[in-house]
């Protein structure tokens, strides 16, 4: 079975520093994996190499058959690869709607001549992004805030809207960095429910970024592991648990 | 003359002064990574406070070595004050905020220095006192070396010799290179942050300052928008040789201060101004980090 | 009602009304109906460039060189390739040409110059401005620094406040469209923005071309009210004027734009009694420090990020 995602020997170097070394990972269609390690092991920048904000030196990377190397961002979001971001790049100003409403953008956008004659495409692609938008704020619960700007949120609905936008650019492939930090028990809990959910309404293979070791080990199939930017492990929930180098390289998980 | 040498001699001496500057901008722009659009304009105060201490009882009335020292010293005390009361007023408290707002605030700083200037002291240019004996140092039928360029070649060199061994050699320079580098982590190791940038931009107008004087020997005319050009050609300057690095901004405006001369030499003058831009333009397009730097993409 | 009729309508009547006040006024007011066509060529200016700074989080300096191309082009065609055709037509042809190259010449600068750092594309579009300038000056058949003489003088109040309605009303409806969230994004978090799909160079190069192709059809409405213009009108000074108009009006405010453009117009006139008094033309002085106050203490500007249209209790939900 082709895997939709495949990362094969990635390595990347700032100058002489090499941040990620022979990294190689893949991930099934459908499934949704993690990936963990201690704070500084490249697990961010792993994700910065998948989205296109890195080119790495070595290696290939390879999505839904196609390579990502040398695309820019936009386009890898447009090859059906989106992420969230460890800190949190909302749109402040806007609208949780907009902030939505923007990753409808690179597919269903009308042109400007439609936009300035207010044109019936343009009316019609409008209402179909509103519609869209709500379905997938209701889903995530946000759609009692649509129209309160994004920066005034609280966190974990900030949180939340970053899941939302990602899954709005109609991705298949899905890369969420830590969205249970500064999570409490009880979100986290939610949050757990709602990745599944998102999985499943939405067909998507997700790739997880998390030190929430309760989520981790509750929602991820497969979990891949890092260390100083150099994989160390890989297995099920289980196996980890009892890896030997996983252990030594934590020292001791942060929750559990 | 308008020799071929005469014309490099020309241009190595404007280069020299433009470097002064270029150092200015290039030390502020390491640490803040702001383009500080009001450093040409320090550059004219600078001028004008030359020229009021070598009007004044405190320089000696005859041009020399001492009137020269004094007047040049006075100039650049007097820059350095005033960037340092930029930094506070102006700067400081845009700390963090956007980088446009900051941009935008230099320009009205800039703006500010430029017309409360020509509201003070009146539009027409004014004549810069002598303060050197001029006459010629060393001629040949293809050159002629005037003492003035020859004072302005060891003093600019000297300076920039200085600045060398303060930024590499002193506990300060190294706190500023580490503050260039990073805020946080500077400040992690016990750097006096806000210390250490007030200091650059104390350094940077100096240095400026001493390009006032220079260029007043040079040119003696002091006028409120005669930063705008050389300010605007030593950024160009500074970006040509990689902005952020000392080196680099020498040698931009060495280069830049020789073209320019053989753009003047061969008949193109009125091109003069546009050359600079033109040069910023092709730098931007081809090789954006400098012939020095590097080009640093944003963190993400 | 169909929503081209109202665009219409929404740019007609205010020409038409502003025309017909410029017409009923008696010629002792003709010099300040002359001052507020300036200043609605100056919201145009501003309008436009809120597009690049305000909306789109983009700074540019040059503004004033888009309005020379603008200017010098329609000044070219009206004189010299249309002098056979009928007044208004030739003018509004040759001022749509001004505009039409504007917008290329916006293109052909911003595609390499928007893919650098912010802080680079203040300098280079400042280059450019500079540049126009001086390729102007020794253009002889441009007149150089003597300047462009014999311009038709066909601007009217009808002319520019059509211009301006147009302006206004086009950026309106592309802000609540798809597009106007895109600019938006990248102002906001231009690494988010290319991570949902929006190609940032692609639309930070469209907002600077729109917005260069409205300040050259602000400098066409220009070269045919003076009938004379020289490169000293466009120089820096100009943009940065502009620039001022923008910030203090409120950055991404549009109307913000639109009142700081008509006030910055008008003071000059009002503080003229006081430079007789004084001797001394300190509008300059004041407007650095309006702007440095402005950035310290609200650099949101008077209307922030605000219309006009949305405050008050009429837009409560």
């Amino acid at each position: 079975m082709n895997p939709v995602l495949s990362v094969e020997n990635v390595t990347l170097r700032f100058g002489g520093l090499c941040a990620v070394s022979d990294f190689s990972l893949t991930l099934a269609k459908g499934e949704l994996a993690g990936l963990i390690g201690p704070n500084g092991a490249g697990k961010t920048t792993v994700f910065n190499i998948l989205s296109g904000v890195y080119q790495p030196q070595e290696g290939q990377v390879m999505a839904m058959g196609r390579s990502m190397l040398g695309l820019k961002p936009h386009q890898i979001c447009a090859a059906g690869v989106a992420r969230s971001f460890q800190n949190i790049r909302l749109f402040k100003s806007l609208s949780v709607m907009d902030n939505v409403k923007t990753a409808f953008h690179h597919e269903g956008a009308y042109s400007l001549a439609s936009a300035l004659w207010r044109r019936k495409d343009a009316v019609a692609g409008e209402a179909r992004f509103e519609e869209r938008a709500n379905r997938i704020l209701s889903t995530l619960e946000l759609d009692l805030r649509r129209d309160e700007p994004a920066g005034s949120l609280p966190y974990g609905e900030q949180k939340k809207l970053e899941i939302a936008r990602a899954v709005a650019t109609g991705c298949r492939i899905l890369l969420l960095d830590e969205p249970a930090a500064g999570m409490n028990a009880g979100e986290s809990a939610w949050l757990m429910g709602c990745i599944q959910t998102i999985r499943r309404e939405f067909d998507l293979s997700i790739l997880l970024i998390e030190h929430d070791m309760k989520v981790v080990m509750g929602i991820c199939e497969r979990i891949h592991v890092m260390d100083h930017g150099v994989k160390i492990a890989e297995g099920t929930p289980a196996e980890i648990r009892k890896d030997e180098r996983v252990i030594e390289a934590y020292l001791g998980t942060k929750r559990t | 003359m308008n020799t071929l040498l005469q014309l490099l001699l020309d241009g190595l001496s404007l280069g020299a002064i433009y470097a002064l500057i270029a150092l200015g901008y290039t030390l502020v722009y390491g640490i803040l990574r702001l383009i500080n659009f009001a450093h040409g304009d320090i550059f004219m105060v600078a001028a004008y406070a030359a020229l009021f201490s070598a009007l004044s009882s405190l320089a000696p009335a005859d041009p020399g070595a001492t009137r020269f020292a004094v007047t040049l010293l006075a100039s650049m005390a007097a820059a350095a004050l005033l960037g340092l009361a930029i930094e506070r007023f102006c700067y400081r408290p845009l700390r963090g905020q956007p980088r446009i707002n900051l941009l935008i605030t230099a320009v009205g700083v800039s703006l500010l220095l430029e017309n409360l200037s020509q509201v003070l002291f009146g539009a027409n240019p004014r004549v810069f006192p002598e303060l050197l004996q001029g006459g010629v140092a060393f001629e040949n039928g293809q050159l002629k070396v005037g003492q003035i360029d020859v004072w302005v070649l060891l003093t600019a060199f000297g300076l920039m010799l200085a600045l060398e061994a303060f930024v590499h050699r002193t506990r300060a320079g190294r706190a500023m290179r580490a503050v260039a580098h990073s805020h946080e982590t500077a400040a992690l190791v016990g750097v006096p942050v806000d210390k250490v940038i007030a200091l650059t931009f104390a350094v940077g107008s100096a240095l400026a300052a001493a390009a006032a004087v220079l260029y007043g020997v040079k040119y003696p005319q002091v006028s409120p928008f005669m930063g705008v050009m050389p300010g605007l050609k030593a950024f160009v300057a500074a970006v040509l040789g990689g902005i952020g690095n000392l080196r680099g901004a020498v040698l931009g405006a060495l280069l830049l201060g020789l073209a320019e001369s053989l753009v003047i030499g061969y008949g193109g003058a009125t091109w003069k101004d546009a050359l600079a831009f033109l040069i910023l333009i092709l730098i931007l397009v081809l090789r954006p980090a400098g012939l020095l730097g590097k080009y640093e993409a944003e963190k993400v | 009602m169909n929503p081209n009729l109202k665009l219409i309508l929404g740019v007609l009547i205010p020409a038409l009304a502003v025309q017909a006040l410029a017409s009923l006024a008696p010629d002792s007011l003709s010099y300040f109906v002359s001052i507020l066509a300036l200043a609605g060529i100056n919201a145009i200016l501003a309008v436009s460039l809120n597009l690049v700074n305000g909306i789109t989080g983009q700074f540019s300096l040059g503004h004033a060189g888009f309005m020379a191309v603008g200017a010098y082009t329609s000044a070219c065609l009206s004189v010299y390739a249309f002098p056979g055709l009928p007044g208004q037509l030739a003018f509004v042809l040759a001022v749509l040409g001004g505009g039409l190259l504007a917008g290329l010449a916006g293109w052909l600068v911003g595609l390499p110059s928007l893919r650098l750092r912010g802080d680079y594309l203040a300098i280079v579009t400042l280059g450019f401005g500079e540049i126009i300038r001086v390729l102007i000056l020794n253009m002889d058949f441009l007149g150089g620094a003597r300047g462009f003489i014999g311009i038709p003088a066909e601007t009217s109040p009808f002319w520019v406040m059509l211009c301006l309605a147009f302006c206004v009303l086009a950026c309106v409806r592309l802000m609540a469209s798809t597009h106007g969230r895109a600019w938006l994004a990248i102002r906001e978090d231009e690494v988010a923005a290319s991570a949902v799909g929006v190609d940032t160079t692609r639309y930070k190069v469209l907002a600077f071309a729109l917005s260069a192709a409205a300040a050259g059809l602000a400098g066409g409405l220009f070269a045919h009210k003076q009938a004379f213009i020289n490169p000293n009108s466009f120089d820096f000074m100009k943009s940065v004027d502009v620039v001022i108009m923008v910030v203090l009006g409120g950055m991404g405010s549009m109307s913000g734009s639109l009142l700081a453009a008509v006030a910055l117009t008008l003071l000059p006139e009002a503080l003229r009694p006081l430079a007789q008094l004084t001797g001394v033309d300190l509008r300059m002085v004041i407007y650095s420090l309006a702007l440095i106050a402005m950035m310290l203490s609200r650099p949101a500007g008077i209307m922030g990020r605000k219309e006009l249209w949305q405050l008050g209790w009429w837009t409560k939900r």
